[in-house]
């Protein structure tokens, strides 16, 4: 008998480990999505001037492909206008666009393959992972590479990574922005509630530095998993901790669970979320919990409400519409990053000529007062980002949709 | 503090009473054809996903609610008919090793169906959460632990109460002395299926609304399930909704009071010093039985 209870141990432990083994196996497997690669090229040989090559590495298919397609669909668009319009200086452009399936080592992988066909700057990537793997390949290789992704260490220090660019607002720009909310409204203990991941560690990193420096007292600090399903717990300590504000640094669904669980327990302090939860699944799925929500935006999505005298005012609208008619969707703010790196690499391209040094030199010296999708950009040696405080804009859910704070 | 406590306990509530119904699931299964199911959260994640699908084009919550749970039964079904019975007599382990196959092209099949996308269904009740001691209650935990106890009981009459459930048990028992008085283990290996499939997607509906739903939720579902059924001794329906319960409070608790961080390590560690310590279970007779 006792052997026997044994033995049924034996097995099930067997089972555990197959089920750890699964754990690493089934989630490789899962993120695994099929996709092929998206190829564009656009031949524009009949202007009779050889054509400028660029590149692109696009998260198009796996686990950040929600953010590559509208950026592909974004360069697709721009490349077909720009052609048609005569191109760059009379010549052509042609726009290789590759699918790096999200993962790090396919992002490598591809961005070789483009500097071996002489592109004169890369675009890419989607997220920040990949976006951190090619560094060392255009660092090596010396070719202009602007990424779409969030993370500030993709473009610091600047020392080290003298080619490479980004469009997307920093995790600091966010922060920035919003301890100004809560320095305008006397806020100054709040929670500090984030996802256990690097999109939550950065903003985590980044909120307690700022924090720090303003005087801003974090008196609660919890994490959660992107797959928790009930984040009571963690809320508890908010409530016992005695926060004047929460902010949660988080993505749907699982910021959206916590939005829910925090109306649920008669939280009444403001809910500020990042900009993590910038679309609009995040108010879907949130089922009414997000009216209140706080979150700081890029403008593109509360185009209709900024003032005319906005400089990106224009720009976006040009952009909302051409995008629209075309694809017969919103675009959104990660097509609007695509947007920034295509329309800044071949602003560029105008000036310096095919030549890749001279291009990351006009990039880093003369781009100043850009007015872009995602804001105003002003690069120099020490800010390869460029985008300020500015670049964001405050917004509160309200019947399910964002309204501009004033 | 104590409304803090309270707080986590009933959030532990739900959270266990959603593992005590896929441990429930498991071990009916279990039970009745020595098969350990691992593709259970699966079940409950194409249930969830059907009745939202189903729900989405404009038929009544409890229509679209019955009709996923049929489509998922008839499922379970075919999947025993295709995988199952054709490998009747092969090992447990075989058995078990082809129900995880079955959960990675199940979840493959949502992912080309449903894509990476999160959906959610509207709670079962209208109103806020009901204010227990200073702690709030949400109305669908309710519903869920219901489901939890009510499956319970009727699981309970049907093996204790039935000629049919008796039969069940027989076939279990000795497989050859069942089929010796006329009961054939491969028509009830073939129902057990059936009825997993409708408890898992029964499952799986029912937390939709606290948890949303993905491709994917099925295999953290399926983990936690498999805990809740091993602390609560494999063979015993009881012990799977005491297991789960245990499990959600533990986890709770321990994420509430000491660190957020240790909530999963936690399942781990009380299975690893439940199969240590106490192989058969807390309320587990498992020795005594069967294999």
């Amino acid at each position: 008998m006792s052997k026997l209870v044994k033995k049924i141990g034996l097995t099930l432990l067997t089972i555990l480990l197959l089920i750890v083994g699964l754990i690493a196996g089934g989630c490789a497997s899962s993120q695994n999505d099929a996709g092929s690669a998206g190829q564009a090229k656009e031949q524009g040989k009949e202007q009779g001037n050889e054509p400028y090559q660029i590149g692109a590495v696009i998260d198009i298919s796996g686990n950040s492909s929600s953010l590559g397609v509208p950026e592909r669909d974004t360069l697709l668009m721009l490349v077909d206008k720009l052609n048609q319009d005569g191109g760059i200086n009379g010549h052509p452009v042609e726009l290789t666009i590759l699918d790096n399936k999200s993962e790090e080592t396919e992002a490598v992988l591809a961005v070789k393959k483009l500097i071996e066909k002489n592109v004169l700057a890369v675009l890419g990537c989607s997220s920040s992972g990949p976006s951190m793997a090619m560094i060392n390949t255009v660092q090596n290789a010396k070719v202009p590479m602007v990424s779409m992704a969030a993370a500030s260490s993709i473009v610091e220090p600047v020392s080290d990574r003298q080619w490479v660019f980004k469009t997307a607002q920093s995790d600091i720009v966010t922060v920035k922005k919003i301890i100004t909310y809560l320095k305008a409204r006397d806020l100054t203990k709040v929670a500090l509630l984030y996802m256990n991941n690097t999109y939550g560690d950065g903003g985590k990193a980044a909120f307690t530095t700022a924090a720090k420096e303003n005087g801003i007292e974090i008196v609660a600090e919890e994490k959660f998993e992107a797959s928790d399903k009930d984040m009571t717990p963690q809320l508890t300590k908010v409530k016992a901790g005695g926060a004047q504000a929460a902010i949660v640094w988080a993505i749907p669904p699982s910021a959206s669970i916590i939005t829910k669980n925090f109306k649920d327990m008669g939280l009444s302090i403001p809910l500020i979320h990042s900009h993590g939860v910038g679309n609009q699944k995040f108010i879907e799925l949130a089922q009414g919990a997000a009216e209140g929500v706080i979150l700081p935006i890029g403008k593109l999505a509360v185009a209709s409400q900024i003032p005319d005298s906005d400089p990106q005012k224009k720009v976006l609208e040009s952009y909302i519409a051409d995008y629209q008619a075309k694809y017969n969707t919103q675009p959104n703010s990660f097509g609007g990053y695509a947007w920034d790196a295509f329309k800044l690499v071949v602003a560029a391209i105008e000036k310096a000529g095919p030549d890749r040094a001279a291009i990351r030199d006009e990039l880093e010296k003369n781009t100043s007062g850009f007015a872009g999708i995602s804001g105003i950009f002003n690069m120099s040696p020490q800010d390869h980002n460029g985008l300020g405080v500015d670049s964001m804009v405050l917004v509160q859910i309200k019947d399910g949709k964002w309204q501009l704070i004033k | 503090m104590s409304d803090q406590l309270l707080q986590l306990l009933f959030s532990g509530l739900t959270l266990g009473s959603i593992y005590s119904l896929i441990a429930l699931a498991l071990v009916t299964t279990f039970n009745i054809t020595g098969v350990l199911n691992l593709a259970l959260g699966e079940f409950a994640a194409i249930g969830a996903l059907l009745a939202i699908s189903l729900y989405a084009t404009g038929m009544p919550l409890i229509a679209a609610f019955i009709l996923s749970i049929v489509l998922v039964a008839i499922m379970g079904g075919v999947l025993e008919r295709a995988a199952i019975y054709p490998a009747r007599r092969a090992s447990g382990l075989t058995l078990i090793i082809i129900t995880i196959g079955l959960s990675i092209s199940l979840r493959g099949l949502a992912l080309l169906i449903w894509g990476t996308d999160t959906y959610s269904l509207p709670a079962f009740s209208k109103g806020g959460p009901f204010f227990i001691g200073g702690a709030a209650l949400n109305p669908q935990s309710i519903w869920i632990l219901g489901l939890a106890v009510l499956t319970l009981s009727l699981l309970y009459a049907f093996f204790e109460l039935t000629y049919a459930g008796r039969a069940v048990k027989a076939a279990v028992i000795n497989r050859t002395a069942a089929r010796l008085v006329g009961i054939n283990p491969s028509t009830v290996s073939f129902w057990a299926f059936v009825g997993s499939g409708a408890l898992g997607a029964a499952a799986g509906i029912f937390i939709a609304p606290v948890t949303m739903t993905t491709y994917d939720m099925g295999f953290m579902l399926g983990i936690k399930g498999f805990v809740a059924a091993v602390i609560g001794g494999l063979s015993n329906v009881g012990g799977a909704v005491l297991g789960g319960l245990l499990l959600g409070v533990l986890e709770s608790y321990s994420a509430g009071l000491i660190s957020s961080g240790l909530k999963d390590a936690l399942a781990i560690i009380i299975l690893l010093a439940v199969l240590l310590l106490r192989p058969q279970g807390i309320l587990g007779v498992l020795g005594e039985r069967k294999i």
